[in-house]
């Protein structure tokens, strides 16, 4: 047994939002069967969206592609039901406006499409074989991010990777699935970061969990006995599991402004992705279905699903009781980062972690029309990239976009701790939000202005000849 | 009931905290302290709080009507500027010159800046900055002369009194600086360890707040473990002049408990919005405070300095927020790759 001891792990910034955990904490994963009909997005990734593959009318199985991309940065969508393709048109999605989305009349018999087979041992494929299933099954990061898997597994050569981690914090209150699946199926998800290492050429496995969940500790360092992969404990604190934050806390080591965690050897990893990797190389299925907590103390019976993606939200609500009374907000995704949803039509897809029920009372919190800051320091604190939070939404307020770039508001990776400590209740990362755009768009105007001259430099020169 | 759902974009929960416990936390802090001021100094000095309290009030509303602002009283803000204000005058000050200093601590100190987190300057040490300048002689000697109950009149009291009439009831500071300045005129045999039992437990020869310095540790150590301040500016502010005092030969322990200066760096100090947001900054402007404050209490006419220099070290603050920033995640990371590169 490997637990490591040392309570690396103390990051700088931060908060302690109550955990909330026990809602669904001790709720074994439990199968949701699959509605009669099922919305699958065609973009449930960050990157280049699918092209549907199938028409209204094609007959698809459990894991037949229904969309794909040429793109590198994406990854493909497969049906998670057997049925008839109903129409392929824009649906509500879970992150915001209308997305193009094949509609499947589950058949309920869930027959498995014909061309699936097992992958070979992965013990004894090369790195690109490895790269090259995964990409086929659809994976991507589990953990809510969605950004492809093989991707981020397929470092360029003058960054080679030493360390694979598997993030297990699981610090968004609420949230229970990756603790669940750490219970419950261990060996799996430790199979995931082996296959993971061996994709990335990693010598070094870590598995870090946050110290508030002492029996995902116990199981998972039980399953590793002689593994030699390392399960760490790191101290329970919003945002822990936030890459760069794991990284620093782990290894000490930081991912330089603006780069990824392959600049500095590693690999992140999502205790979810892992365990669909797993399964993936064990059966052949690829990602079809995913574990997502339905919790919030308005839902009758917080629970952990294991549900078909393209399953609507209401259905997993159902499943769960309904609620108590009408809830006050909808998200997807935990309290810090989630998403609220205006209609519970919009479908679980791949990166759905949890939806989260907030009632009324809970979503009270009064938002000053004005922004004031009394300067109390908070959001500096609090914040894990050592930004100065309230100088950044007081300009990007005042559209003082120079100013916000001079203190790197690039930087802000939106967890929203400065707003969530912030005792007038000032909407920091909100602003901080606009800001970024304001300033990716003014960039992007830039280059294109910038290729339009250079473009017209050649042609002049053309002329000139 | 789809349409009922509330669409807000992240963070969906947020710290209870709000400006009015965070003031109310400070207030408590202070009461204890403040009890006790009643206590050795009776009603005189009630009637210094209560005017003190209701000039900061009136200040502050009549302000805030007159910009057609929201009135903010209920933020408890300018209540605590009152306070912490009335904690740093004489218990003799006649009450409507307490009420003046209340009144120009929230209108001067405050709202002509802006009102809440545009001020420059610490209110309340503004108010008092007003008071000190106006009518210096309240400030100057006779504080003794209030020690009426037996707590803050021992035998240890006593023999001090008796020693430090020489210099018309000075108070501790300016009795010790007589001393240390060799001047013609100091009390014999009077030594800063004489005062460490008063000055802990019940000091009679002071402001209000100046009673008994346990008390001021007591509420500090309430404010840093419930985080409302950060321990860095009253920690960096006290040792930096520990160490200073020291160095210059003079009693470190008697320097630190007298006169205004726990009060000053446990609450003026950690003002939040007169203060550096970083924590590194915090450090910056502690050691200036502790540099200041030796510099004036050992070389100026006054055997006091905390006031002013908080007031001196407030006016540096934004340029501390310009320049001391915090270390960002990858910063050093970012350095060496241009290095490299
Ligand atoms: S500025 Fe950005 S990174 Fe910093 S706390 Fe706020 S949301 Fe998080
Ligand atoms: S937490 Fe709020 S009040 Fe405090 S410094 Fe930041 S923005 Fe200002």
């Amino acid at each position: 047994m490997r637990v490591t001891s040392r309570l690396l792990g103390r990051i700088r910034g931060g908060v302690h939002p109550p955990g909330n955990k026990d809602f669904s904490a001790d709720a074994a994963i439990r199968e949701l069967a699959a509605p009669s009909t099922i919305i699958i997005p065609m973009h449930q990734h960050i990157g280049a969206p699918c092209t549907p593959r199938v028409k209204k009318g094609d007959e698809v199985y459990v894991g037949t592609v229904i969309g794909d991309s040429d793109s590198y940065v994406s990854a493909p969508v497969h049906s998670s039901v057997s049925g008839v393709v109903i129409q392929v048109a824009p649906q509500a999605h879970p992150t915001g406006g209308e997305v193009l989305a094949v509609l499947i009349d589950n058949d309920g018999e869930y027959l498995g499409d014909p061309s699936l087979a097992v992958p070979g041992p992965w013990e004894d494929m090369e790195a690109d074989e490895i790269r090259q299933g995964v990409r086929d099954a659809g994976m991507v990061g589990l953990g809510g991010a969605a950004f492809p898997t093989h991707v981020k597994l397929s470092p360029p050569r003058e960054h080679p990777i030493d360390t694979v981690i598997l993030n297990g914090a699981e610090c968004e209150p609420f949230l229970t699935s990756d603790y669940r699946l750490m219970l419950e199926q261990p060996e799996a998800v430790l199979e995931g970061l082996r296959i993971i290492m061996r994709a990335a050429g990693a010598a070094r496995g870590i598995v870090a969990i946050e110290d508030n969940k002492p029996q995902a500790l116990k199981v998972m360092a039980m399953a590793n006995r002689g593994g030699g992969i390392e399960v760490t404990p790191v101290a329970t604190r919003y945002p822990q599991g936030a890459e760069k934050v794991l990284i620093a806390s782990l290894l000490g080591r930081e991912v330089p402004s603006g780069g990824l965690p392959m600049h500095v050897g590693v690999v992140v990893n999502n205790a979810g992705t892992a365990h669909a990797i797993a399964r993936y190389f064990s059966t052949g299925m690829p990602l079809v279905e995913r574990v997502v907590t339905v919790t919030g103390s308005v839902v009758r019976e917080p629970s952990n699903l294991m549900v078909r993606i393209g399953t609507s939200f209401s259905a997993a609500i159902e499943a769960c009781g309904w609620f108590t009374e009408p809830p006050g907000k909808v998200l997807m995704g935990g309290p810090m980062m989630g998403l609220a949803q205006y209609t519970l039509d919009v479908p679980v897809i791949k990166g759905t972690s949890g939806i989260l029920a907030l009632s009324r009372g809970e979503t009270e919190y009064s938002i000053p029309s004005e922004p004031v800051c009394i300067r109390c320091g908070r959001c500096v604190d609090a914040c894990p990239m050592g930004l100065i939070p309230t100088y950044l939404a007081s300009y990007a307020y005042s559209e003082k976009w120079d100013a916000a770039a001079r203190l790197n508001i690039e930087d802000c990776f939106e967890c929203g701790c400065c707003t969530y400590s912030c005792p007038t209740k000032n909407p920091l990362v909100q602003l901080i939000k606009t800001g970024k755009k304001e300033l990716a768009r003014r960039k992007k105007r830039l280059e294109s202005q910038a290729s339009k001259v250079a473009a017209s430099g050649r042609e002049g020169e053309g002329g000139n000849g | 009931m789809d349409n009922n759902l509330i669409v807000s974009t992240s963070p969906h929960i947020r710290d209870p905290i709000n400006t009015r416990r965070i003031m109310c936390q400070v207030i408590a802090a202070l009461a204890p302290v403040t009890i006790y001021a009643l206590v050795i100094h009776g009603l005189p000095a009630l009637w210094v709080l209560l005017a003190s309290i209701a000039g900061a009030l009136l200040g502050e509303f009549v302000m805030e009507k007159g910009r057609r602002m929201p009135v903010t009283l209920d933020d408890c803000s300018a209540l605590l500027t009152g306070l912490l204000l009335a904690l740093t005058l004489p218990p003799l000050l006649p009450w409507w010159i307490a009420g003046v200093g209340g009144l120009m601590a929230t209108i001067l100190g405050k709202q002509i800046f802006g009102g809440i987190g545009h001020n420059l300057f610490n209110p309340a040490l503004v108010g008092r900055a007003v008071v000190f300048v106006s009518w210096p002689a309240y400030f100057a000697a006779g504080y003794a002369k209030s020690a009426a109950i037996g707590i803050a009149n021992t035998a240890t009291h006593k023999s001090i009194e008796a020693a430090v009439d020489i210099v018309n009831g000075a108070s501790p500071l300016a009795a010790m600086k007589t001393i240390y300045d060799g001047a013609a005129k100091a009390p014999q045999g009077l030594f800063g360890s004489s005062y460490y039992r008063p000055l802990l437990f019940s000091n009679p020869w002071g402001c209000l707040g100046e009673v008994s310095a346990i008390l001021l540790v007591l509420g500090g150590v309430y404010l840093v473990v419930t985080r409302v301040i950060d321990w860095r500016i009253p920690v960096v502010y006290l040792g930096t002049v520990v160490c200073l005092t020291a160095v210059s030969g003079r009693d470190p322990l008697f320097y630190t408990l007298a006169g205004g200066l726990l009060i000053g760096a446990i609450f003026m100090a950690t003002d939040y919005t007169t203060s550096p947001l970083a924590r590194r900054g915090k450090i910056v402007y502690g050691v200036g405070l502790g540099v200041v404050t030796w510099l004036l209490r050992g070389w100026s006419n006054n055997p006091e300095g905390v006031m002013f220099a908080i007031l001196f070290m407030n006016a540096l603050v934004p340029l501390i927020d310009r320049y001391i920033l915090p270390r960002r995640y990858g910063q050093v990371k970012k350095a060496e790759e241009v290095a490299q590169a």
